[in-house]
Order: structure tokens, then C-alpha cells, then sequence
């Protein structure tokens, strides 16, 4: 069973020994810093909007910093734990790999969850993305990275079912080389977002 | 079942930094630390805006840097440096577009701005 699986082509990367992923991993590396050029320019709509709250309600009558600081926890963690996925995918133990990467879904879950239910709730209040110029910014920049991880959380399961199926050969070890990268990314970008957008707004 | 360790052995040569349990230990309790005197400064109350802006900027940075260095393993060896070089060029493009945005447009908003009336 596995001799059938190994035998099989993995797209041309796979024929010349030549790559070992190492270049797959930069290519990726280039398209992360794409989308941080993304993320930058809605952080600079944020800026120039964040005085532009039409009467209503401004960042620091509507964040809990508590939440947030709750929600940065989650990502921290979620960071640190897909770090110690990487490090089992290098020792090669398999089983151990999938438990922390499941470890990692369910803090960045939570991380979701969170989020969905603060958007959920300043939307309730009246507060949503067509209240102000401010909010409409706010709501772009903090879903487009809530997206994001939405994103990274399906891959992770996604990758968890082919180390299932395949086991920890070189094609998965560049793919959740790639994920990690993507992960940790989020998590910069978050550090930014409670910095300028929740911390700066309750100043 | 025995080709899984022998694939992931034969990757261990791809020139990228894996970092061990022990930098990450350390990066994940710097950025705990970090976040906490982050969130502390603005939370507690007590520390003035003129000092708890640059305040919370400047543990930003430290914790993009230290986000960037143990968890993304960025350094300047030799395999991390075209990755290095993509990252200056997108910080470099990043520093003109939000800081351009935010020049040109505070100094539209001191200049021709006139005082809305109320309830605009």
C-alpha cells in the first residue's frame, strides 16, 4: 500500500532531484509578502479613517480590551503549538505532528470564534460596518485577516488528512513548511492589529 | 510505515532553519511578556498618552522582531538571505505607502478641512 503511494509522481518538482522544496518555500515566501502589502494598505485606510466615526460610536466606547487580550492569547498559542508540530515534522514522528497540529485548529477555533462573536455583537449594538467610514475600515481590516486564519485553519485540517494518507514524505514536509509560514504571518499581522487598531483606539 | 522517517530524514537538508524546542520556548515567552506590558500600559490606566504611544509602538516592533527571528527563523545566513532581501523590499514599499498615505492625507485634512457642523 504504501509502496504504491510513494511510487507516485508528485508533479514535475518531483523529477529533477534538483528542488527540495526550498524553492517552493520562497516562491510562498514572496506571495506572503504580497499579501502583507494587502494588509498594509487597509492598515493605512484604517489610519486615515480612524477619525472619521460620523457621530458614532469611537474604539474606545466599543472594545473589551480584556477580549482582546484573550483573543491575542489564543493566536500566541496557536503560533507557539504549530512551532512544536514543525519541530515533530523534522524528528519524524508522525502521530505527534497531528496532535499538535490539531492542538493549533483548536486555539485558532477559538480565536475565530471569539471574533465572529465580537463582530456578531457590535453589529447588534448598531455598530456595524455601515455606521461610519471608521467601522467600514475596521471591519475590512480585522475580517480580511479573520479570513485569513479561517483559511489557514481548513489547510491545517486539509494537511492533517494527507499525513493520514501519505505520511510525512518530502512533498508534505515542504507543504506544511509552507503552512507555517503562513501561520505565523497571521500572528504578525495580528500583533499589529491590537497594536494600532485596538490599543492605539482605547488610548 | 518505514518510509516515512526515511523521506522526512532525507529532507533534513533543505537549508532552512528549524529552529529548536528551546528558541521557541523562548521566542513564545518574550511575546507573552511583550503582549502583557502591551496590553498592561494601555489597560492600567495610569501612564500618560504621550508616553504609552511610543510606548506601544516600540513593543510592537520588539515583537515583530522577535515573531520574525524564532518563530520564521529569519537570519542572515546564507539560505534565509533572498527571503531577507523580499522581506526589506516589502518593509521599503510598506513605509512609503502607509506613511505616504498618512502624510499626505493629515496634511489634506489640516488644511482644507473646514469644522463639519454637528451631527455630520
Amino acid at each position: 500500500m504504501t509502496q504504491a503511494v510513494t511510487a507516485l509522481p508528485h508533479g514535475p518538482g518531483h523529477a529533477g532531484h534538483h528542488d527540495d522544496g526550498s524553492k517552493t518555500v520562497f516562491g510562498f515566501w514572496i506571495y506572503l509578502m504580497s499579501d502583507l502589502l494587502i494588509f498594509s494598505v487597509l492598515f493605512a485606510t484604517f489610519a486615515v479613517l480612524s477619525k472619521a466615526t460620523a457621530g458614532g460610536p469611537t474604539g474606545k466606547e466599543l472594545f473589551d480590551l480584556s477580549f482582546v487580550l484573550v483573543e491575542t492569547m489564543l493566536l500566541l498559542v496557536s503560533s507557539f503549538t504549530f512551532g512544536m508540530a514543525m519541530l515533530n515534522l523534522h524528528a519524524g514522528r508522525k502521530p505527534r505532528v497531528i496532535a499538535w497540529l490539531w492542538v493549533t485548529f483548536l486555539f485558532g477555533a477559538g480565536f475565530i470564534a471569539m471574533e465572529v462573536y465580537e463582530f456578531h455583537h457590535l453589529i447588534s449594538e448598531g455598530a456595524g460596518p455601515q455606521r461610519s467610514a471608521y467601522l467600514s475600515a475596521f471591519f475590512t481590516l480585522i475580517g480580511t485577516h479573520g479570513l485569513h486564519v479561517t483559511f489557514g485553519l481548513v489547510w491545517i485540517v486539509v494537511m492533517i488528512d494527507m499525513l493520514r494518507c501519505h505520511g510525512l514524505d518530502a512533498v508534505n514536509t515542504r507543504r506544511l513548511s509552507c503552512l507555517s509560514l503562513f501561520w505565523h504571518f497571521l500572528d504578525i499581522v495580528w500583533i499589529c492589529v491590537f497594536t494600532f487598531v485596538y490599543l492605539l483606539g482605547a488610548l | 510505515m518505514s518510509h516515512d522517517t526515511t523521506a522526512a530524514a532525507g529532507h533534513g537538508h533543505d537549508g532552512a532553519a528549524h529552529g529548536t524546542l528551546k528558541s521557541y520556548l523562548v521566542g513564545f515567552g518574550l511575546s507573552i511578556v511583550l503582549t502583557l506590558l502591551s496590553f498592561g500600559l494601555v489597560m492600567a490606566g495610569v501612564v500618560p498618552r504621550s508616553l504609552a504611544l511610543p510606548g506601544i509602538v516600540a513593543l510592537c516592533v520588539a515583537q515583530l522582531l522577535v515573531q520574525l527571528v524564532f518563530f520564521l527563523h529569519m537570519g542572515a545566513s546564507r539560505s534565509q538571505r533572498d527571503s531577507l532581501s523580499a522581506f526589506v523590499f516589502a518593509v521599503f514599499v510598506i513605509a512609503i505607502i502607509v506613511g505616504g498615505s498618512a502624510w499626505v492625507l493629515h496634511n489634506m485634512n489640516a488644511n482644507m478641512m473646514h469644522p463639519m457642523p454637528a451631527g455630520m
